[in-house]
């Protein structure tokens, strides 16, 4: 029996697709900005799109970073950043002042990018290279892509935290896990079976 | 790298889909939902869908077919017409839109742009122009679904629309769309150069061969496919379908 995997609500973009995605592979889900409810929790799912400041103001505002700090790593159950929500794991970003949850060392960083032709954000589909193995990525379908859409991108300081990279000009960290945190810089619910495979994985842990 | 894209645009009037030649007598191709799920099959890039009668009607956008649409897709996925105000945009997002492609109201009210911009991201507005190469080889820009000339330059009102927060222009040839003759190279080209956000070349997609051309020759860093992905051949029958992708990838090379 998989876990209720709980998307966390903080009011930045849209969870509706998340879920119906959970849905689709048949995983039971819920969307909860509720402190009780989190608290409860066995598998989180922290989404997002906009600005870091934005969100961790609004993380703060719900009173929320306690319960996710504690969920994350005193109780150490599994929890996946995805694109915004994965930069928020690292300690800060050059987009915002604010520090972020620091749950791994890392940090988010701008696109330096050496071409100038290349456009930002960086937003399409691109494919993913794998450089340690982990859970989430097992059993992809061949040639693995998925669909970004960002302008910073998150950099490991240890490099065994890496599951994948990226390239867009320079070489970035697409998927990384430090024990139970996990961070997928696309859209894994738009990004059809690979995006499925990375969520059936994730709810299998 | 990044993939190019490749985007079927679908035309919707409300909740039937129809595909036009160059903006005229839309044929009915179907019901919206049995297609996406086809293009669903298929896994394409993203998908587009344009209201094309929405502005001019004055109606609202079909947000019950839009629902249903991002409970099939698990792509991206953008929406435009008759979107004019705020909360209109907010409800798309919420339906699963991560896009919002903006005409006619970009015309009225420039700010509107830096209003989406502003508050859901520049990722997520698209703003679109139809244009129309005149008779001394100058393009003209088009609003209301191309029944309505305004006076702009088409590179001027490209680069305001970037400059006002746009995240992508949508280019679209008045003169090639629904015709499989070919994009309009040259103003894709215009477009791409003037601005430095993404350009999507829409209108006049017949073959594989049309889009390494815009591409390539037109710089454009998307696609958009209309006729091509509904019809079986030029002046045949309904078939949804997408290009083959080894050939896609071979020439997107």
């Amino acid at each position: 029996m998989n876990d209720v995997i709980t998307i966390i609500d903080y009011g930045m973009g849209n969870l509706g697709s998340i879920q119906n995605m959970f849905k689709r592979i048949k995983v039971e889900s819920e969307i909860t900005g509720d402190i009780e409810k989190i608290k409860r929790s066995t598998k989180i799912l922290l989404p997002g799109v906009g600005a870091f400041d934005a969100a961790m103001e609004r993380i703060a505002e719900k009173g929320l970073k306690e319960v996710l700090d504690k969920k994350a790593l005193e109780e150490k159950i599994p929890v996946m950043g995805i694109c915004l929500g994965m930069q928020l794991l690292t300690r800060s970003s050059e987009e915002g002042k604010l520090p972020g949850l620091g749950w791994l060392q890392a940090d988010t960083l701008k696109f330096n990018l050496p071409n100038p032709s290349l456009k930002i954000p960086h937003m399409g589909w691109n494919y993913v290279h794998g450089k340690n193995p982990g859970l989430l990525i097992e059993n992809l379908p061949a040639d693995p892509q998925f669909y970004f859409v960002h302008s910073y991108h998150v950099q490991c300081h240890n490099p065994n935290d890496v599951l994948t990279t990226t390239q867009y000009g320079i070489e970035f960290h697409s998927i990384i896990q430090h024990q139970n945190i996990y961070g997928a810089q696309f859209h894994p619910e738009k990004s059809h079976k690979f995006g499925m495979k990375i969520f059936e994985n994730f709810a299998r842990l | 790298m990044l993939k190019t894209r490749v985007i079927p645009c679908l035309q919707l009037i409300g909740e039937s889909l129809v595909k036009t030649v160059k903006f005229k007598n839309p044929a009915y191709i179907g019901d919206p939902i049995n297609t996406v799920r086809i293009f669903n099959e298929l896994e394409v890039d993203e998908l587009c869908f344009l209201d094309i009668r929405a502005s001019e009607e004055g109606r609202e956008p079909p947000f019950e077919i839009l629902q249903q649409i991002s409970n099939e897709c698990f792509m991206p996925l953008s929406y435009g017409g008759g979107v004019k105000d705020f909360e209109t945009a907010k409800k798309i997002f919420s339906i699963g839109f991560e896009k919002i492609v903006i005409n006619t109201q970009a015309f009225h009210q420039l700010d509107f742009i830096t209003q989406l911009s502003t508050h859901f991201g520049a990722q997520a507005v698209v703003a679109s122009i139809d244009a129309k190469k005149n008779f001394f080889g100058k393009y003209s820009v088009f609003i209301n679904d191309g029944t309505q000339k305004i006076d702009l330059d088409v590179v001027e009102w490209a680069k305001k629309l970037e400059q006002a927060g746009a995240g992508e222009i949508l280019i679209t040839s008045m003169d090639r769309e629904g015709t499989w003759s070919g994009f309009d190279i040259e103003l894709t080209k215009k477009i791409s150069q003037a601005v430095g956000v993404p350009v999507i070349a829409n209108g006049g997609a017949g073959s594989v061969g049309d889009i390494e051309e815009v591409v390539k020759k037109g710089e454009a860093s998307a696609v958009c496919l209309g006729s091509m992905v509904v019809f079986q051949q030029k002046g045949m029958g309904v078939l949804v379908s997408f290009p083959d992708k080894k050939k896609l990838r071979e020439v997107l090379k």
